[in-house]
């Protein structure tokens, strides 16, 4: 099973299969309207990068989408069957989805090697000594493997965040979610953990990407989506929303973070 | 040139330059005194003041409990013969047995013995770095002592299922040893002798079979060995002493973890009927005092029953105190719970973890290990108020000691058990509190 898996990540299917399909997705905190009536179809190994100001919504789309936050209206379907708050609905997220957070998130009371092997041990059921090949080897690919005994509180952060995307990966996601994985970083470990997710765009991983790292969308992304207030203002190649925004609000923000 | 000269000469006359002052000694024990206590003359000055306070104020103890003390003698009234101020630990020893085993048989009181020792066995290799899956018979520990103490304990005709119990612990604890030794010898565990075999009928569980079959294998083994020899009944209103104060703290405190996790995480939980449950019940307890649950659970707790079923006191106070120590550790639990980011949780998740997962294997041990100081502090007051079962008449160490001074020989004997028994609890306490610093030491994970 894990073999065709792996097969169809590289290719053998058509690639214009549906990943991610939102429709009408609304979301209040109490009276906070936070998501307004979002659509978005992501196909299968697209990039896309969500840009745009803080509050606007960003995070929680993804988090939605993860189903890491309830959402009161809207459908989110991946790979064409129906996401609903059930085991069926956590399998589902389980086995196609992986995400990256802003404060990496592992587990400090185990080591490098156990973060990634918990998952593939307890979840896919696979035998310990084939889990730990297996992450060693995730490790070896974003060049962390002799850190392997370390716990986490031990390593920089650019290393921690290589750690969650080998976490993630271990799962064998075909999505990644990416909540802002860079900006808790100094910036000359921001550049590790870019190379990582360039390098798993180019191995045909679907991804969206919360990111203000905007050398990043222009070198890998298809798609790059600018959010205000809760609503997708604007939408399109790298080149059309970064150079010529149509709308005001994008080139002013989109000033703001390149001025840096 | 004729500076010169003067300078050749004064280099050819031998003139003795000025003694150096001796050398202070900064280093050992003498340094450390001259430095620390008698550096300059306020230090002296105020060190000779503490040191003539402390000695005005020891003095007295010091000569009550050891220089005026007697150690030898028949009755207080020789006691005071002797030395009318000092104390009469002469008193104590008569007792040491009944202090220790209440009034247990002298004859089968190796069987507390052999039962503590056992419990003891048990747990030595856990410090152990060689020594594998110790989470695994850490567990089956605590599962399968009770019922071998108690067998061993209480005596009697008990039924063959806890027979079987009792021999089965035996047996785990005999291979765990056999293990530790070939470990140490570099040989395979015993089972894993047996793992080839096994794998021609299931490869998968092969370990789990080869484990079971040997542990079965020792069981019966031993069921045979001791079959038809009975232990005589001791009854559990004849157990007393050190012996029954550590059997209720040792339950309570074993039974109080897995009570109050389940409580902690009952109040925390979204289901409405578990978390009133949980919340009424850690409340109800905690608002009461220890004395009166103990009270309620010995004239209450028969009431729940049908009268034909004998309860004895001990179990009855033992529901107690769990049920108390539960209660207070389930707040405990509590607060390490709300310790851990929400972060934890969004990343169990992502990576697929369940409820019950990501409880055992992320959030439960984060917690429990940043709790570790507040639990054990729980643990040791837990151990105190065990003390409290003597009101209800059990014959703890607490009563017994108070016994001795109604004693005809003994009368009005009060101070010195007391101080024994403090001296006492102090070392259990402390090498408690000294286990559970070496613990987080060990835990620590981020140095």
């Amino acid at each position: 099973m894990d073999s065709k898996q792996i097969n169809g990540m590289k290719g053998d299917t058509p690639p214009d299969r549906t990943a991610i399909k939102i429709n009408g997705l609304n979301k209040w905190y109490d009276e906070f309207h936070v998501l307004k009536d979002i659509s978005l179809t992501v196909t299968e190994k697209e990039i896309i990068v969500v840009c745009g100001p803080s509050g606007s919504g960003k995070s929680t789309l993804i988090r939605c989408i993860n189903q890491l936050e309830p959402y009161q209206e809207g459908t989110i379907s991946i790979f064409g069957e129906k996401l609903e708050t059930n085991k069926k609905g956590a399998a589902l997220i389980r086995d196609n989805v992986g995400m990256l957070f802003q404060n990496f998130n592992l587990f400090p009371h185990l080591t490098i090697l156990e973060n990634c092997t918990l998952g593939p041990i307890w979840l896919r059921k696979m035998p310990e000594h084939q889990a730990i090949e297996e992450s060693t080897a995730l490790l070896n690919r974003v060049g962390i493997a002799d850190l392997a005994s370390k716990y986490p509180g031990q390593v920089s952060g650019g290393q921690q965040q290589r750690v969650a995307i080998a976490r993630s990966l271990a799962m064998e996601p075909k999505i990644m979610l990416f909540d802002e994985p860079t900006s808790a970083l100094d910036p000359e470990m921001i550049k590790e953990v870019l190379d990582v997710m360039i390098d798993l765009a180019h191995s045909g991983m679907t991804m969206i990407c919360v990111t203000h790292e905007m050398q990043f969308a222009q070198q890998v992304a298809d798609r790059v989506i600018f959010m205000a207030e809760g609503e997708i203002v604007e939408e399109g190649p790298p080149e059309q929303v970064l150079k010529n925004p149509k709308w005001d609000r994008t080139s002013l923000f989109l000033e703001h973070i390149l001025s840096h | 040139m004729d500076k010169q000269r003067i300078e050749d000469s004064a280099l050819l006359k031998f003139i003795p330059q000025p003694d150096r002052p001796p050398k202070t000694i900064t280093y050992g024990p003498i340094g450390w005194l001259k430095k620390n206590l008698f550096g300059n003359i306020w230090n002296t000055l105020l060190t000779i003041a503490v040191f003539s306070l402390l000695f005005f104020l020891l003095r007295p103890f010091l000569e009550w409990t050891v220089f005026k003390a007697v150690w030898t003698a028949s009755t207080r009234r020789e006691c005071l013969s002797i030395s009318p101020d000092g104390a009469c630990w002469a008193g104590i020893f008569p007792w040491v047995n009944n202090l220790t085993y209440g009034l247990y048989p002298d004859a089968l009181q190796w069987r507390v013995n052999l039962g503590f020792g056992i419990g003891l066995l048990w747990f030595v290799p856990l410090a152990f770095k060689k020594v594998e899956q110790k989470m695994t018979f850490a567990l089956m520990g605590l599962l399968l002592v009770p019922f071998l103490a108690n067998y061993l304990f209480l005596g009697g005709d008990r039924s063959n299922v806890h027979y079987i119990i009792a021999c089965s612990a035996l047996a785990y604890l005999l291979i765990l040893y056999i293990n530790i030794v070939l470990t140490y010898l570099k040989r395979k565990r015993v089972e894993q002798y047996l793992e080839v075999f096994m794998a021609r009928f299931s490869k998968k569980r092969a370990t789990l079979l080869a484990h079971s079959t040997i542990w079965l294998f020792f069981t019966v083994l031993i069921a045979c060995i001791f079959k038809g020899q009975t232990l005589a009944y001791v009854d559990v209103d004849a157990w007393g002493g050190l012996f029954l104060t550590l059997v209720i703290s040792g339950v309570s405190i074993v039974m109080a973890l897995p009570i109050g996790i389940v409580l902690a995480l009952g109040r925390r939980s979204e289901m409405m009927i578990i978390k009133w449950f949980s919340i009424c019940t850690i409340e109800l307890v905690r608002s009461v005092p220890m004395i009166t649950v103990l009270f309620m659970s010995v004239t209450m707790l028969p009431l729940f029953f049908p009268n034909t079923m004998e309860l004895n006191k001990l179990a009855q106070v033992l529901v107690a105190v769990c049920l108390f120590a539960g209660a207070y550790m389930a707040e405990t639990v509590r607060g390490g719970l709300q310790a851990i980011s929400r972060g934890q949780y969004d990343a169990a998740k992502s990576i697929g973890l369940g409820y019950w997962q990501t409880m055992i294997f992320i959030i439960l041990p984060q917690a429990l290990k940043s709790m570790i100081p507040n639990i054990v502090t729980s643990f040791i007051s837990l151990f105190k108020d065990t003390t409290l079962v003597s009101i209800i008449g059990l014959f703890d160490i607490m009563l017994m000691a108070r016994n001795i001074s109604i004693d005809k020989n003994w009368l009005g004997l009060h101070s010195e058990p007391l101080v024994a028994i403090s001296v006492l609890f102090f070392v259990f306490c402390y090498s408690m509190s000294q286990y559970s610093q070496r613990l987080e030491k060990k835990l620590n994970t981020n140095r």
